[in-house]
């Protein structure tokens, strides 16, 4: 009964939180076909063959595995109050993410507060023991609450703490490494000896020592930052004292989003349109044409505002439909990600259009035409192989225009709910608090290196797949 | 023929290039050395990649930053002579343009497109001689007066599009004589134009020449070229000079076998019988009757047709079964197009296309696609034709599982196999991409997709023209053992009539959408009625077979 209670939940499925499962299912099942295909799995080993491409995929899974751990939604059951009938849920939608990261998120200091201090930033009116009121900064409610008085230990603290994040991290690595020769050894038929002596000369085909290397400072740099958020705000907490370093975590979700699903609704759009502009030519070409010099006469962030406000007035007349803040706010983000997609398709099909224009009059194409094999075929065959770098190079690039372009558009008022949290709306937040003195810049950087680290991941791994794909690279 | 008379001297010349850092494991210039006497004509010939141009570059001293030279030194100069590699870069200036100028393949894209051609003379003379505006006009009115362009008062200020291929070549020749250089490089000076304006500006260069006692370095891969020019060649091949002879000795017996094969590559050679032999009467397998193309010219908001663009303007053709019939003309001259409607890719505007008899115009899906299985088509460049992303074996079946020859899959695996070794292909290039391939064996696999479907008629549309010299005669050999083997029927498109000669049976030329003359082979290579025949012709070399 117990157990129960405990598990007693309400499972919440949030619009974005079923995209999300779909983009997983869908890449899931690309990775499953792409297996029986000898021709792609030898190009997708030569992508992991490239250390930069492995590292660059650890990191990027790190962030892919947080943002989909942050998409279990439900909200737990309230304790039984004595005249209830039924079990009542709180009205507070939490995530597996939040379960894991456990205390810490709930940990709420009054205002702002310095990275690692255990003091707030501003100075407060403090009544003291002998009655006299002083002002002076405060001791914080969580942050170093567990220090001396004077917060002497506060090194030592930390050192203790950090000693202890690289031991549980060496155990993690060390059972991951285990794991992987196990593995191996028994794939290989080889002493388990011989497999750890050739990954860690660097003998294997596919960089393993590079990708333990990487997933070792993971492994211990999230197990660091496991004990010190324990204690500390690593990043300091923002202007109504929530810690900063658990909002950049939980904006991990959003950047993800607003990347992913607005680029799964641009897609079809640009592909499907640039090519049939291309190659069919005539007035497929001028409807398509007008279609899009239309759209992109009109101005971007005014298209999104105006779209973006309508929604807004839309979801305040119509509160049935969203039960708690959370499943309005995503609703807000879903729209923003159709509407960027909407807008935001034009750029790709423009040049998978010019590009057709290009491959159209290849002899290979015309090849094609007289062995009289049909339109898809052709574009399935001879168009979409040959654009697919051009499509894979502006995603990644996209992607990282429209994790930017989430931040103007929060900073605009037009953006995420202002209860999501981004890292548009840290730095948008960040815009006052550089205009203090002294300057408050934790949220600023927090959010910086975050997006820092995904942007660059995604680019790099980008690269190493391009590289891959491009037949003349093929060695 | 004094060493120590010449105009240049290269002695000893070893290049090599590196890439990230590393030399690369061959030279591309390796231990080269030749001397050009003053009024000289020296031709270096070699296919591409067999270090002609880099060789030429380094003269000027213009090697990209990759290249090192190794060993060996250059020396320049009438009487004082200079070591190249010893000059200052300030010296070097002088001496580019100023004494060694250069002409470029591409007439195209070597003038400044928003400078009138009389600025970019001007702007030579000006760099080099201490000259006054208005000087420099005069004199670039003369220059190009010289290299015979008409009416240059007016033309001094025209713009670089406004020109043909061949007088923005004739602008380019006129910039380079502009200092009046001892030593003019041509590389390709020719290649990118048509053949009878080739044979104007190869004319113009020898006149040029003569009257000015220049030395000309001459690089090129056509033998034609260098026979109508040269006093002296130089065979390349991957870096190394083969063989270095006078021209006359050359073409009457070259030494080294590689000359003999690229001089036999474009020779014709008929046997002289054919001259009195009758074709044989064979049934027509194709014939096309008052053929017109015409492409509307739409202007307006409405897209009004306005005027037509007659790309081929009412032919007729006959191929006998299992021959070859040549089309020749110059880009331009819609040969292409009358190949593209053939194979139904475009629809003709007027005129009758009959294969055994039978209307190919208005046809059923059905009968469509008999027509496809009927005609194929090869086309010019290999490196376009063939889908980069897919395998050989995939570009063959593509055709095969269109047509629905062979339903298994078995069974067309096993055709595959069968055809590759048709084309003398290994059946193990199945599973390679075009890129892995070479030149050749990327035209193989061309036309081996076009065998695939068991056609009667191949259009092959200037099938060697893409390929090195010592490619092509292969190329030609396989066609022509499959034409015995297959009894196919060849259509050839081509603008070189050294292949003509080679390889077809009957030929029509075609100048701006009409068939000028047609043919046997005999006929028109012996006796050529039109003057633009003749001049087509003029390109040829011929030797009697012995």
């Amino acid at each position: 009964m117990e157990l129960m209670e405990v598990f007693d939940i309400k499972v919440v499925i949030l619009w974005t939180d079923g995209l999300v499962f779909l983009l997983t299912f869908l890449a899931l099942f690309a990775i499953i076909s792409m297996r029986s295909n000898p021709y792609l799995r030898r190009t997708w080993r030569e992508v992991f063959r490239s250390k930069i491409g492995i590292s660059a995929f650890v990191v990027l899974m790190a962030y892919i595995t947080t943002g989909i751990l942050d998409s279990f939604h439900f909200r737990a059951a309230l304790e039984n109050t004595e005249n209830q009938t039924g079990t009542h849920y709180s009205g507070e939608v939490t995530s597996v993410l939040d379960m894991i990261i456990g205390q810490p998120h709930q940990h709420q200091e009054k205002t702002y507060s310095a990275p690692f201090s255990a003091f707030q930033f501003a100075k407060e009116n403090i009544e003291l023991p002998d009655g006299t009121i002083q002002r002076q900064y405060p001791r914080l409610k969580y942050g170093g609450s567990h220090l001396n008085e004077d917060t002497s230990d506060k090194v030592s603290d930390i050192i203790r703490r950090t000693f202890v994040s690289i031991l549980w991290a060496l155990l993690i690595w060390g059972c991951l490494v285990w794991l992987l020769i196990f593995l191996k050894a028994r794939k290989s038929q080889n002493s388990m000896a011989k497999i750890g002596r050739q990954i860690w000369s660097g003998r294997t085909d596919i960089p393993w020592k590079v990708a333990l290397i990487a997933t070792g400072i993971l492994i211990l740099s999230i197990s660091w930052f496991a004990q010190i958020a324990d204690g500390y705000h690593i990043f300091g907490t923002d202007k109504v004292g929530n810690d900063v370093f658990y909002q950049a975590v939980k904006s991990i979700r959003t950047g993800l989003i607003v990347g992913t699903v607005t680029t799964l609704i641009m897609l079809p759009l640009a592909i499907s349109l640039g090519i049939m502009a291309g190659y069919f030519r005539g007035w497929v070409d001028d409807v398509i044409q007008y279609l899009y010099t239309t759209l992109s006469s009109i101005p971007g962030v005014l298209l999104i505002a105006a779209a973006m406000l309508v929604l807004n007035v839309w979801i305040d007349n119509h509160p049935e439909h969203f039960p708690t803040a959370v499943q309005r706010a995503d609703i807000r983000l879903l729209s923003l990600c159709i509407i960027l997609g909407m807008t935001s398709w034009i750029g790709l099909c423009r040049l998978l259009r010019g590009e057709t224009l290009k491959l159209r009059e290849l002899g290979y194409v015309h090849a094609a035409q007289v062995f009289g094999v049909s339109n898809v075929q052709i574009i399935k065959r001879h168009f979409l192989p040959n654009l697919m770098h051009i499509v894979l190079i502006t995603v990644v690039l996209d992607f990282s225009f429209l994790v930017l372009a989430e931040a103007v558009l929060s900073y605009l008022g037009i953006g995420v709910d202002p209860t999501t949290s981004s890292w548009g709306n840290m730095i948008n937040a960040a815009r006052l608090e550089l205009a203090r003195e002294p300057v408050v810049w934790w949220s600023l950087i927090a959010a910086f290196l975050f997006m820092f680290g995904l942007v660059l991941a995604a680019n790099l791994f980008s690269d190493a797949v391009r590289r891959a794909f491009d037949p003349r690279g093929v060695s | 023929m004094n060493k120590h008379d010449s105009l240049l001297s290269v002695a000893n010349l070893s290049i090599r290039f590196s890439h990230d850092g590393k030399a690369m494991p061959r030279s591309a210039v390796n231990h080269v050395s030749f001397y050009i006497n003053p009024g000289e004509v020296f031709a270096l010939v070699g296919e591409s990649g067999s270090g002609k141009s880099v060789t030429a570059l380094s003269i000027l001293r213009l090697l990209p930053e990759a290249a090192l030279v190794e060993s060996g030194s250059i020396q320049f100069g009438e009487q004082d002579q200079k070591d190249i590699f010893a000059l200052s870069e300030i010296s070097m200036r002088q001496i580019r343009g100023r004494q060694i100028s250069m002409i470029f393949q591409e007439p195209m894209t070597s003038l400044n497109p928003v400078m009138t051609v009389g600025e970019q003379i001007i702007e030579v003379l000006t760099l080099h001689f201490d000259m006054r505006t208005s000087l420099a006009k005069h004199r670039a009115i003369e220059l190009l007066d010289s290299v015979g362009i008409p009416e240059p008062k007016k033309r001094v200020a025209w713009y670089p599009h406004q020109l043909s291929g061949g007088m923005k070549q004739r602008v380019m020749i006129a910039m380079a004589l502009a200092c009046e250089p001892k030593l003019l490089i041509a590389d390709e000076p020719t290649t990118a134009l048509d053949v009878t304006i080739q044979m104007q500006i190869l004319e113009l260069i020898k006149s040029l020449q003569k009257e000015r006692n220049l030395s000309i370095l001459l690089i090129t891969h056509d033998l034609s070229v260098v026979a109508k020019m040269a006093n002296r060649v130089a065979v390349m091949r991957s870096g190394e000079i083969l063989e270095q002879a006078a021209a006359e000795d050359f073409f009457k017996a070259p030494k080294h076998p590689y000359s003999q094969q690229l001089l036999n590559s474009v020779l014709t050679r008929r046997e002289i019988s054919s001259v009195s032999q009758i074709p044989p009467e064979g049934a027509n397998l194709l014939e096309v009757e008052n053929l017109k193309v015409y492409f509307p010219v739409r202007k307006g908001l409405f897209r009004r047709v306005v005027d037509h663009v007659k790309a081929v303007d009412d032919i007729s053709l006959q191929i006998e079964d299992a021959k070859t019939l040549a089309l020749v003309g110059e880009s331009g001259s819609g040969k292409t197009t009358v190949a593209n409607s053939l194979v139904r890719l475009l629809e003709p505007t007027t005129g009758k296309i009959k294969f055994k008899g039978e209307d190919r115009l208005s046809l059923t899906k059905k009968q469509l696609k008999q027509h496809r299985r009927d005609i194929q088509i090869i086309f010019q460049d290999p490196y376009s034709s063939l889908n980069p992303r897919m395998r050989v074996g995939e570009i063959i079946e593509e055709g095969m599982q269109a047509l629905g020859i062979e339903k298994s899959h078995i069974k067309r695996q096993e055709r595959i196999d069968k055809i590759l070794k048709q084309v003398e292909l290994n059946i193990d290039k199945k599973s390679r991409f075009p890129h892995e391939l070479s030149g050749g064996e990327r035209q193989r696999v061309a036309i081996a997709r076009a065998l695939a479907v068991k056609p009667k008629l191949i259009i092959c549309d200037e099938p060697t023209s893409a390929l090195d010299l010592s490619i092509r005669s292969q190329i030609l050999d396989l066609l022509r053992k499959l034409q015995r083997k297959e009894g196919l029927t060849y259509l050839l498109i081509t603008h070189d009539m050294s292949v003509v000669g080679n390889f077809a049976d009957r030929v029509a030329v075609m100048y701006q959408g009409k068939i000028v003359e047609q043919g046997t082979v005999a006929e028109i290579f012996d006796k050529p009625q039109k003057a633009y025949t003749q001049a087509l012709l003029s390109s040829v070399l011929t030797v009697p077979a012995q």
